[in-house]
């Protein structure tokens, strides 16, 4: 019976991310065009577009491979199953102990090997650029995100994040440095990785100056909404990672029984719009980067995480 | 080697109210011309082809003056320009393919406006059935690593289309090949046999964003040749009207800028300014974009004391709200860092192109031809150019930015002293065929217009040049050895006119 209520909590948790995250790109799209003195789409926009996409008929490039009509399939499992991992609203899931941050991270890398391929698969230079980007914006957000994830692990103790959660939110730990640098460090890897303004423009027509969206130029039909639900994904993948690492309030934990449940949804819900605002503002307020300025922002993120490390390592050895 | 010849010159002011008499040179004398373009104490302002030959129209910068030399066609040949000054060669291309000229000893022979898919083959001539035309070729690149990026001619963007050949190493562009002629409507050839109010709509419809401006380079055209003298309270209102398209075309492409380095902000807010710019036009002269305003002759609408304050309300908005946006774009570092130092535009190069409006004005070339080439009311208005000698991204912000406070500042000289006066006298036909020549500044920079009227005041040749002639080839230099994706910053910076020379 506890086995069927944790299964039931588990596929719970699946839906939720998969049915919030279009609604969450809907709203930070909605924020900024009301920053920006427009009215906006609704923030329901997005489930239209995707419903609409899966209506539409493919449209293939004659060269395409079967790794090009793959691909988005891929991408969409590994995000959604990173994203069904990280504690949303309640820890101790009944898949918890796999939900182990540097597993999350491996998903979230192969996604993109796919991504990456998929964009050199049809052969046009688009594609090509996107993907030859990407993986310069992945050779520093990886170990970056690593680097952070250590930082974490040394302080939690662990990696797997139910128990990072739990370890956070318990009063065990007080103020730490190493934490701050580790938060400064996800914000910016989340930014690259969800290709944000100042790294890419999710909402820009100038195919030179893309990064994701010129991997995806070619797609099309339900593929395309694979790959759109999957960038939807990660976005809230993303900022449920930094919900539950870096403010672990109002987290469900097992046996808080339904009141607490419903806490957890509140909590997170909020969570969730503060940080959309958030986002939404900041991309209102900076212009994007110029290419080869990216290595430096991710660098210095890649720094703090090392540091935060080291940090961690120095004050125990002493 | 021989002498460049004697050419009839005319100071701007003659120019402008009377018919102008080409010079009319041997080969020879034409090949000095060129050496003289070369060597940089002329200027090109623009090159045509003629029934029976090719003319070009040169300013002469340092004692401000004009002259338009003419050369016979042999065996249906003349000599080429661009063989020694490159700024002439777009022009001769599309020459040749309207006309069926040849061109002795020219750089580049490829077709230019003509992309083998019109019906008839040199369309001003009699128009015999079009052969159909070989791929394009373009120019060869060479080397290690190399890759090819081709953009366009439909962009993902609702822009105009031109199809941008990038050759990169990495990131860095090697080479960029831009072609045009996408939106050729045949122009020239509807103007030939068409009146002047025909004429004056087309020239109105050749570039959308610089209606106006083409309007009035047309009308001056043809009261220069005509010899109509135009009452003042129509030149007040065509400045009026000028400056307004202007204020409107600076406002919403300084946002556009910024918006290509994905800073919606200003964007946003630069987009309401230019809105209300619009909506006052509409409001004032019935067109939000002023088109069919200007005729030759006058103008065809009239202000009344109620848009006369609806003009003022805009500008003290502008002005309330202006230097607050230009303060958020210097406070702004992520958008400097992008702008400053980009696409920089060599000043010794803007030069020799002859780069009119902000794109030589933010490389050092001092030229304003409401200033250096006056025409009424520009003469009695005081009038400050911005220069800049940096060339990048910045400079040319900053220049179009300094030309929203200056257009504002005419346009309450303007309204200051509007004279009272009828706005329209009627052209009367001349008995004999005329010709004269229209420049003034546009947005983008000088527009000329040479138009050929045969006794009964009808066209036999109308050539419109927009500035953006001299300007496409300057981005081709601009962005080499940027990264590819700054090009749509520094395209943004140029906008420069598909459809004006496409024609």
């Amino acid at each position: 019976m506890e086995l069927i209520g944790n299964l039931v909590l588990q596929a719970l948790q699946m839906i939720v991310v998969l049915a919030l995250a279009p609604g969450l790109t809907g709203f930070v799209r909605k924020v900024k065009a009301r920053l920006t003195r427009r009215q906006g789409a609704p923030v329901l926009q997005p489930y239209r577009d995707l419903w609409r996409l899966l209506q539409k008929e493919v449209v293939l490039a004659e060269n395409a491979s079967w790794l090009f009509r793959v691909s988005p399939y891929m991408i969409f499992a590994a995000t959604w199953v990173a994203a069904a991992l990280v504690p949303t609203f309640a820890i101790g899931l009944q898949f918890s102990w796999t939900a182990d941050l540097i597993a999350i991270v491996a998903l979230l890398g192969s996604a993109r090997f796919f991504l990456a391929l998929a964009g050199m698969d049809v052969g046009t230079s688009f594609g090509g650029i996107g993907a030859s980007r990407e993986m310069m914006i992945g050779a520093f957000a990886e170990p970056a995100m690593l680097l952070m994830v250590f930082t974490v692990a040394l302080v939690a103790g662990s990696t797997q994040l139910s128990n990072v959660a739990a370890y956070l939110q318990s009063d065990a730990v007080g103020i730490r440095v190493s934490l701050g640098m580790a938060l400064v460090a996800l914000v910016i890897v989340a930014l690259a990785e969800n290709a944000r303004i100042p790294v890419d423009n999710p909402a820009t027509h100038l195919e030179l100056t893309m990064v994701h969206e010129a991997m995806v130029l070619e797609y099309s039909g339900r593929h395309l909404a694979m790959i759109e639900l999957a960038a939807m994904l990660k976005l809230l993948l993303y900022m449920a990672l930094i919900g539950a690492i870096f403010v672990p309030f109002g987290i469900h934990a097992a046996g808080d029984g339904i009141v607490g449940l419903l806490k957890g949804v509140v909590y997170f819900l909020i969570k969730l719009a503060a940080s959309a605002v958030l986002l939404a503002t900041f991309e209102t307020s900076i212009a994007k980067m110029r290419v080869f300025r990216v290595p430096d922002f991710l660098g210095a993120a890649l720094m703090l995480g090392l540091l935060g490390t080291l940090l961690l390592f120095v004050s125990r050895s002493l | 080697m021989s002498e460049a010849p004697e050419l009839i010159w005319m100071r701007s002011r003659d120019f402008r109210i009377g018919a102008f008499p080409a010079t009319v040179v041997t080969e020879a004398g034409w090949a000095a011309l060129a050496r003289r373009l070369a060597e940089g104490s002329l200027t090109l302002l623009s090159l045509w082809a003629e029934d029976g030959g090719t003319a070009m129209a040169l300013h002469d910068p340092a004692a401000r003056r004009v002259a338009v030399a003419r050369v016979k066609a042999r065996k249906g040949t003349v000599p080429s320009v661009a063989r020694l000054h490159p700024a002439a060669q777009r022009l001769e291309r599309a020459a040749a393919d309207l006309t069926g000229i040849g061109l002795t000893d020219a750089p580049d022979t490829r077709p230019w406006l003509d992309h083998g898919r019109w019906q008839i083959a040199h369309p001003l001539n009699k128009g015999e059935p079009h052969p159909g035309q070989a791929p394009y070729a373009f120019l060869p690149v060479e080397g290690e690593s190399l890759h090819q990026v081709p953009v366009g001619p439909v962009h993902a963007g609702i822009i105009e289309p031109g199809h941008f050949r990038f050759t990169a190493q990495g990131e860095t562009v090697v080479r960029l090949e831009a072609r045009l002629g996408y939106v050729h409507k045949g122009i020239d050839r509807l103007m030939q046999g068409a009146d002047l109010s025909r004429g004056a709509e087309l020239a109105g419809r050749t570039s959308g964003d610089s209606t106006v401006a083409f309007a009035w380079a047309f009308a001056q055209a043809a009261e220069a040749a005509l010899g109509i003298a135009i009452p003042p309270r129509a030149f007040r209102l065509r400045a009026l009207m000028a400056e307004l398209e202007r204020l409107a075309n600076h406002l919403g492409d300084i946002g556009a800028i910024c918006n290509d380095a994905a800073f919606a902000m200003m964007l946003a807010q630069t987009s309401v300014l230019r809105e209300d710019v619009l909506r006052a036009a509409k409001s004032v002269f019935g067109h939000r974009f002023m088109r069919d305003r200007i005729v030759p002759g006058g103008v065809t609408v009239d202000l009344d004391a109620a848009g006369e304050r609806r003009l003022r309300d805009l500008l003290s908005l502008i002005r309330d709200r202006f230097p607050r946006l230009v303060e958020l774009y210097d406070d702004t570092a992520s958008l400097l860092d992008r702008t400053v130092g980009t696409g920089r535009l060599d000043p010794a190069l803007a030069a020799r192109f002859g780069a009119g409006g902000y794109v030589g004005r933010a490389s050092g070339r001092d030229f304003d031809a409401r200033r250096d080439l006056r025409y009424a009311p520009y003469d009695m208005l005081r009038i400050e150019v911005p220069v800049l000698h940096d060339g990048d991204v910045n400079a040319r912000v900053l220049v179009r930015v300094r030309e929203v406070e200056q257009s504002c500042a005419l346009i309450t000289q303007i309204l200051n002293e509007m004279p009272e006066g009828p706005l329209q006298v009627a052209p009367e036909t001349p008995g004999e065929p005329r010709e004269g020549l229209g420049l003034v500044e546009g947005f983008r920079g000088d527009i000329l217009v040479w138009l050929s009227l045969d006794a009964a005041a009808r066209i036999t040749r109308c050539h419109m040049r927009d500035p953006s002639w001299f300007q496409w080839p300057l981005l081709e230099a601009a962005i080499e050895g940027n990264i590819i994706a700054d090009f749509p910053l520094c395209n943004k910076s140029f906008n420069c006119s598909y459809s004006g020379p496409d024609l």
